[in-house]
C-alpha cells in the first residue's frame, strides 16, 4: 500500500474474464457455459474450444438463455451465462428473477460492454441501471472487478460461491494495475491508497481514474484514500465506515447512473453509522451517446478531474 | 407403481385430487381450480404411474424422472399430487396461500417445499428451465427423463418459441413436454384473446415429434405417454398436444374461462364435493 500504483499493459477486462472461465473450469468439471451469439466479444472462444461438449451455443435468445442456466443447475452444474451487460439484465429482468434469483439457483450471469466505455455502438447498448436492478434482486451478488487482473480472479472466485451472481466487465483496454496472484473475497473491499482527508469508492473501470485523482490531489496537497469496492453487493461497510471515521468525506465514483449504483448503497451505509458528506460521479439520469470511451467519460462527468472537482467539494462540505 | 397401470386405481386417486383442489381453493378464497381441474389426469398419471422417483427429495434429482410446471398457478393440483405421492404430508396442503406456508400460490422453492425445484408463475418460462435440466442429465450419463407442463395461453410468450427452436436444433430428446390444451385464457378463449391456430403445425415445424391425445381420459393419456417414451431418444424433443376441459370433473367450473382463477363459495364447495368420490380421505 502506497507504493505508487503503475501500470505497463492495458487488456480489456472481458479478457480476463475469459481467462478466467477457461481456468475455472480446469479446476471444476461441473462449470459450463453459455453464450447468446457473443463468444468472440465475450472471450469465451479458449474455454468453447478446450470444453465443446460443456459449451452451449444459444443464439440470439437471452431469455432462453436465463432458464436454460437456471434448469442446468439441477444436477449440480455452475452455468455462466455470457452477453453483453444490456442483455444480461434489463432485457431479461424477469426470467433472472424468478428462475435465477427467487429460486436460488447457482447461476453466474457474466456480462460484458458495461456503461459508456462501451464507446461507439451508443447508448442502446451503454446499459447505466444494471448494478442497481441486480443490486435489489434478493439472493443476487453483485461484483464489478477493476481491470484484467481482477476479473479474472472474480471469474475464479464466483465458481466456488454458493448462488446466483451478477459479474459486470467491459470492453476497452484499461490499464492493469492489481496483483495477479491476488487472493479474492467477495464482499471484502481493497484499500489501494491509504489517505486521511478525503475517501474515494470507486468501482469498475472508474477505480483507475480514482487512482489517477488521487495523484492529482496529492501534488494540491489533498491526501486522498482510495478504496475499490469491487463488490457492491454484499457491500462491505465496515470498510466504508473505518475509511470515512477517519476522512470524513466521500466520493463514490462509477460508469453507472447515480440512482441505484454503487453511491447510493454507500450513502445507505453513511447515513445510518456515520453521516457525512457525500460527492458522487456517476452518470446524471442520461443515457449515452456514440463517441470514443475517454471521450464519453469526459463528457458525461467521468473523468480524473471530475473525482478532483467532487473531493474538493466533499472536502469544503466537511463542517 | 408397476408395469401394468391400473387405470381404475388411477382414476380414483384423481377424484381425490379434485376434491383437494376445490377445497384447498374454497379455503383460503383464492387460486386457480380451473386449470388445476383439467390437468388433473396428467399430473397424477406422471406421479402415481409413469416417472421413475428416488425416495425423498433433493434438488439435484439425480438418476431419477423429473418434473417443471411452466404454468405455475395450476399450483394446487400440484401439490394435491406431491402430498398424495409422500413428498409431504397431506395435512399441510391445508395451509395454501396462507401466510407462513410453504405452499405458496405460486409454486417456489424458498421455503422448500419438497418436488419443487424451480419457482413458476410468470409465464413462459419453464420450457426452457426444462430443457437445460435435460442437457445436464445428458452431460451427467442420466438417462432418465424430464417431463413440463405448460399452458395453451402460455404459447403467446415469445420464450417459449426461443426454447422450442433451441430444442430442436441441439437435440434435446430425453425431453417430453406436454401442453394443456383446453382453449382458455383468463380473458376469454384463446382464439379470440390471440389465436395459436394450428399449434401442431406450428411445433411440428420447430421440429419437435408431436402427439395429441384426450387429457382427461385416464386410459388414453397412458397410452400416450408410455408412447412418448418409446419415441424419445431419437433426435428430438417430445410434444403432446393434451386436449383437456378447463375445470373438467365439476359441473359448473367445466369447460368456460370464468373458473380460472375464481374460487368457489360455501354452497359451490358443496356442490363440486358431491360431484367427486372421496377415495383417499379428505386431508
Amino acid at each position: 500500500m502506497n507504493t505508487k500504483l503503475t501500470f505497463t499493459e492495458k487488456k480489456d477486462t472481458r479478457s480476463g474474464f475469459g481467462a478466467g472461465l477457461l481456468e475455472a473450469a480446469q479446476k471444476n468439471d461441473n462449470v459450463v457455459g453459455l453464450c447468446a451469439d457473443l463468444t468472440g466479444s465475450l472471450k469465451m472462444g479458449d474455454f468453447k474450444n478446450a470444453f465443446p461438449e460443456r459449451f452451449f451455443q444459444v443464439g440470439i435468445a437471452e431469455a432462453n438463455m436465463m432458464g436454460l442456466a437456471a434448469g442446468m443447475t439441477v444436477g449440480g452444474k455452475i452455468p455462466f451465462t455470457g452477453t453483453f451487460a444490456n442483455f444480461s439484465t434489463g432485457r431479461v429482468y424477469d426470467q433472472i428473477r424468478q428462475s435465477i434469483a427467487y429460486s436460488g439457483k447457482n447461476v453466474k450471469i457474466c456480462a460484458s460492454h458495461a456503461g459508456l466505455t462501451l464507446g461507439e455502438d451508443g447508448a442502446t447498448h451503454q446499459i447505466l441501471e444494471d448494478i442497481g436492478m441486480m443490486k435489489m434482486l434478493p439472493h443476487m451478488s453483485v461484483i464489478v472487478p477493476c481491470d484484467y487482473n481482477q476479473t479474472k480472479l472474480a471469474t475464479m472466485a464466483i465458481a466456488d460461491h454458493e448462488g446466483p451472481v451478477y459479474l459486470r466487465f467491459g470492453r476497452p483496454k484499461w490499464p492493469i494495475f492489481t496483483d495477479p496472484n491476488a487472493e479474492f473475497v467477495i464482499g471484502k473491499a481493497d484499500k489501494l491508497i491509504e489517505g486521511a482527508d478525503v475517501t474515494i469508492i470507486a468501482t469498475g473501470h472508474m477505480v483507475w481514474k480514482a487512482v489517477e485523482a488521487e495523484a492529482i490531489l496529492a501534488e494540491k496537497g489533498i491526501s486522498a484514500e482510495v478504496i475499490n469496492m469491487h463488490t457492491i453487493k454484499p457491500l462491505d461497510a465496515q470498510a466504508i465506515i473505518d475509511s470515512v471515521k477517519k476522512t470524513g468525506c466521500v466520493v463514490t465514483a462509477e460508469e453507472h447512473q447515480y440512482n441505484g449504483g454503487l453511491g447510493e448503497s454507500v450513502s445507505r451505509v453513511l447515513a445510518q453509522n456515520v453521516p457525512s458528506p457525500q460527492e458522487f460521479v456517476a452518470v446524471n439520469d442520461s443515457f449515452g451517446e456514440s463517441g470514443t470511451p475517454d471521450q464519453l467519460l469526459d463528457k458525461y462527468g467521468l473523468s480524473a478531474e471530475s473525482i478532483v472537482d467532487a473531493a474538493q467539494k466533499a472536502i469544503q462540505r466537511k463542517s | 407403481m408397476g408395469n401394468q397401470p391400473d387405470i381404475e386405481q388411477l382414476k380414483k386417486i384423481a377424484s381425490q385430487v379434485r376434491r383437494d383442489i376445490v377445497r384447498m381453493v374454497h379455503a383460503c378464497q383464492s387460486g386457480h381450480p380451473g386449470g388445476s381441474l383439467g390437468c388433473t389426469e396428467f399430473f397424477v398419471a406422471l406421479y402415481f404411474y409413469l416417472m421413475e422417483k428416488n425416495d425423498g427429495f433433493d434438488m439435484d434429482g439425480k438418476n431419477e424422472d423429473l418434473f417443471f410446471l411452466s404454468n405455475g398457478h395450476i399450483s394446487p393440483v400440484w401439490y394435491s399430487v406431491l402430498a398424495r405421492s409422500g413428498y409431504f404430508e397431506v395435512s399441510e396442503l391445508a395451509t395454501f396461500r396462507k401466510l407462513d406456508s410453504r405452499l405458496q400460490g405460486h409454486p417456489a422453492t424458498e421455503e422448500g417445499l419438497p418436488g419443487i425445484r424451480v419457482a413458476s408463475g410468470s409465464l413462459g418460462q419453464g420450457l426452457s428451465v426444462a430443457i437445460g435440466a435435460a442437457q445436464t442429465k445428458k452431460l451427467n450419463g442420466d438417462s432418465s427423463f424430464v417431463y413440463t407442463l405448460m399452458g395453451d395461453g402460455e404459447q403467446q410468450e415469445g420464450q417459449v418459441w426461443e426454447a422450442a427452436m433451441y430444442a430442436a436444433h441441439n437435440k434435446v430428446d430425453n425431453l417430453i413436454a406436454a401442453i394443456d390444451y383446453n382453449g382458455q385464457q383468463i380473458d376469454g378463449p384463446v382464439d379470440e384473446v390471440n389465436s395459436l391456430l394450428n399449434l401442431k403445425t406450428k411445433w411440428e415445424s420447430f421440429g419437435w415429434h408431436v402427439m395429441e391425445c384426450n387429457g382427461n381420459d385416464m386410459a388414453q393419456l397412458i397410452h400416450t405417454l408410455e408412447n412418448a417414451k418409446s419415441e424419445a431418444k431419437k433426435n428430438k424433443p417430445i410434444m403432446i398436444l393434451m386436449e383437456t376441459e378447463m375445470g373438467h370433473g365439476v359441473d359448473f367450473m367445466a369447460g368456460t374461462h370464468k373458473w380460472h382463477g375464481i374460487a368457489p363459495n360455501d354452497e359451490q364447495l358443496e356442490s363440486a364435493l358431491g360431484q367427486l368420490e372421496e377415495t383417499l380421505g379428505d386431508y
